[in-house]
């Protein structure tokens, strides 16, 4: 049966999460944009209210909510700034490796302390040469005895400078493609992890982006996650789960655009009444109100089907996309709808349409979301 | 030490309030339901006392409908032990609600060492509940306080009086503080609040468990209508200089005859 309510427990819990990103993020979302800091006070009080890793299971101390609930909260707190969303969607990036493939022994020493104090981590799979084609990466894992050695430089990497643990994906041999890849979990203190300086980006500028160099890394064998040869599945499992986050977060930062030029449009008067008198403003704002709707249910059947156990990859893949290149479009004509004011930094819409254009970026392209789509549907 | 808070429900600041089709209530069905912002800082209050007075319970008592119950599953979720809700009608006026909070608080079974509520609620502003119910209960009330200092047996309020002048009061317990902002910065309720929200005891009440009927209604509303629409406003251009002195004799001759304030 169909049912597209949700429970009372998943309402309360988007009023909170709402009410976080409208009181605390937004008045400072613009402060941090302008001087691209990430803003630990507010990472850390999120955390506080349970609004960060939210997905650690609930026997290693995490709140055990459902992918459902995650989309919610995450929708919820990008409305408040994308840029802090990153950050804080970072951490589950990083530990839903360890959640899906990590033995019960890994679950308990690495997920545990991300749910007593406030601490950051960070996914390491992108290289300098390497972004799409995920299967060709380059930095290598080799065994030493009872330890594995890492040397590689890993590009793009999300709360690089501030991360306390990482999760690392390399190869044992190039040669097997995507059958050589291992995911292994670092923490921070281990000697040979350098840290370049921060990324000038376009948007998401309060998240820190860095490339890290790892060299002659040395890890216990214990941390690696599964068998050598399993960290493409558990990171093709980490996209599952991830892209429909992704997803999610464009579907709150449309929905933001979209007030404000739901707002504005009221108040801002031309030829002798509101522009929302004007029918060439209301197809504009129909169409806004149309797709951020059809990709929120993408985004909700994309986690109800992980939340049932069953393959998601083409619903995350049509989250992704759609959501994505609709949050683009959405973006860009909020700014359109606020005319002049819209490319001043003075007004809120500019900053989401930059932030926007990453949604189409990271966690696999558009592009790359309809070669899966395209697999998917062909196979 | 036992800590109960009053709340209500009340319609969200951004409604739009229309009357109900017969005008002997407001029209209630798309209202959007929030905690009194006042008994916000009641809840935090509470909750502050209870962290500082180990073993404490705190209870929260409403007197309302039960189409939303909003304002309990917050107190509930920002971390308020049990709660209590009798179930009547929303348009019920302060003299019955103050009547089943006593009830309500009775049947609780617990001896209240303190009481907090808001100083008033937003949507009707009547300030008379928790006087009300202070007197109900025989015990003595401050509204509107700003500073609380106290544990179970005495607490030091601080009052604001006109021209931001504080009272100070020192009182013993059993005592009913109405709080006003300023107070404290209520807490939001946590994600794990909520979820461990939905397994907290709450008791449901009717008007007659609380011993209250129809007959203790003091106030009847007979009519709710909207205020009439103000007429649009008049502009006069005084850019042309040679038609000034016709449009300053207009706009005194309508102030003097129609808007009748000069």
């Amino acid at each position: 049966m169909v049912n597209f309510e949700l429970s009372q427990e998943q309402k309360d819990i988007s009023e909170m999460a709402m009410k976080f990103a409208k009181n605390e993020m937004i008045p400072k979302a613009n402060e941090y944009d302008l001087k691209a800091e990430m803003p630990l006070e507010i990472l850390s009080k999120a955390w506080e209210l349970g609004l960060v890793n939210t997905c650690i299971p609930t026997d290693f101390g995490g709140t055990g909510f459902s992918t459902m609930d995650s989309m919610i909260i995450t929708e919820s707190l990008a409305y408040g700034c994308l840029g802090m969303n990153t950050a804080i969607m970072a951490n589950d990036l990083a530990l839903l490796p360890i959640v899906i493939g990590g033995s019960e022994e890994q679950k308990k020493k690495f997920l545990t302390p991300f749910t007593e104090s406030y601490k950051i981590a960070a996914f390491c799979l992108t290289e300098p040469g390497n972004g799409s084609d995920a299967a060709g990466i380059k930095t290598k894992i080799t065994e030493d005895g009872e330890h594995y050695i890492i040397n590689g430089q890993k590009m793009w990497i999300t709360n690089a400078g501030y991360a306390d643990l990482f999760t690392l994906y390399g190869t044992m041999d190039p040669a097997l493609k995507h059958k050589g890849i291992s995911a292994v979990v670092i923490e921070k203190d281990t000697p040979g992890i350098e840290i370049g300086k921060p990324e000038k980006k376009m948007g998401h500028c309060c998240s820190d982006t860095r490339s890290i160099t790892f060299k002659d890394v040395k890890i216990p064998k214990a941390n690696m996650l599964g068998k050598p040869g399993d960290g493409w599945k558990i990171a093709m499992k980490t996209l599952d789960h991830s892209r429909p986050m992704v997803a999610a977060s464009a579907i709150g930062g449309a929905q933001c655009a979209m007030d404000y030029a739901v707002n504005y449009s009221k108040e801002r008067h031309q030829f002798g009444g509101p522009i929302s008198n004007h029918q060439m403003i209301q197809t504009i704002i129909a169409d806004m109100a149309m797709k951020i709707e059809a990709g929120r249910l993408l985004v909700y059947k994309s986690a109800w089907l992980i939340d049932k156990s069953e393959s998601n990859t083409k619903l995350a893949s049509f989250a992704k996309a759609f959501s994505a290149d609709m949050f683009m479009e959405v973006a860009t004509d909020a700014v359109q709808i606020y005319g002049g004011y819209g490319y001043s930094k003075e007004y809120p819409v500019e900053k989401l349409m930059r932030d926007a254009k990453l949604i189409q970026i990271y966690e696999g392209t558009s592009q790359i979301q309809r070669l899966v789509i395209a697999k998917e549907v062909l196979k | 030490m036992n800590i109960f808070v009053c709340v209500k429900q009340v319609p969200d600041t951004e409604t739009k309030v229309t009357p109900n089709s017969d005008g002997t209530f407001i029209e209630t069905s798309s209202i959007k339901w929030i905690m009194n912002p006042y008994d916000e800082f009641a809840v935090e209050q509470a909750l502050l006392l209870k962290t500082a007075n180990a073993g404490s319970t705190v209870t929260v008592a409403r007197v309302g409908s039960v189409q939303d119950t909003e304002a309990l599953r917050t107190a509930l979720a920002m971390g308020a032990d049990e709660a209590i809700l009798v179930e009547g009608d929303d348009n019920l006026d302060s003299y019955m609600i103050s009547k089943a909070l006593k009830g309500a608080i009775e049947k609780s079974g617990k001896t209240p060492d303190i009481i907090f509520t808001g100083k008033q609620a937003i949507d009707d502003d009547c300030l008379q509940v928790p006087q009300l119910l202070a007197q109900m209960l025989d015990m003595p009330s401050v509204s509107v306080v700003v500073g609380f200092e106290g544990d179970d047996k005495k607490a030091t309020l601080k009052r604001e009086v006109e021209g931001g002048a504080l009272e100070v009061y020192e009182v013993t317990t059993p005592v009913l503080v109405a709080c006003n902002k300023g107070l404290n910065t209520p807490r939001y309720a946590s994600l794990p609040g909520i979820m461990k929200a939905k397994r907290k005891p709450l008791q449901n009440l009717s008007l007659g468990d609380v011993g209250v009927s129809g007959d203790d209604r003091r106030v009847k509303y007979s009519n709710f209508q909207l205020p009439p629409e103000k007429p649009p406003g008049k502009k006069f251009d005084a850019m042309d200089e040679a038609k000034q002195a016709e449009i300053v004799a207009e706009v005194v001759g309508l102030l003097r005859n129609e808007a009748k304030v000069i």
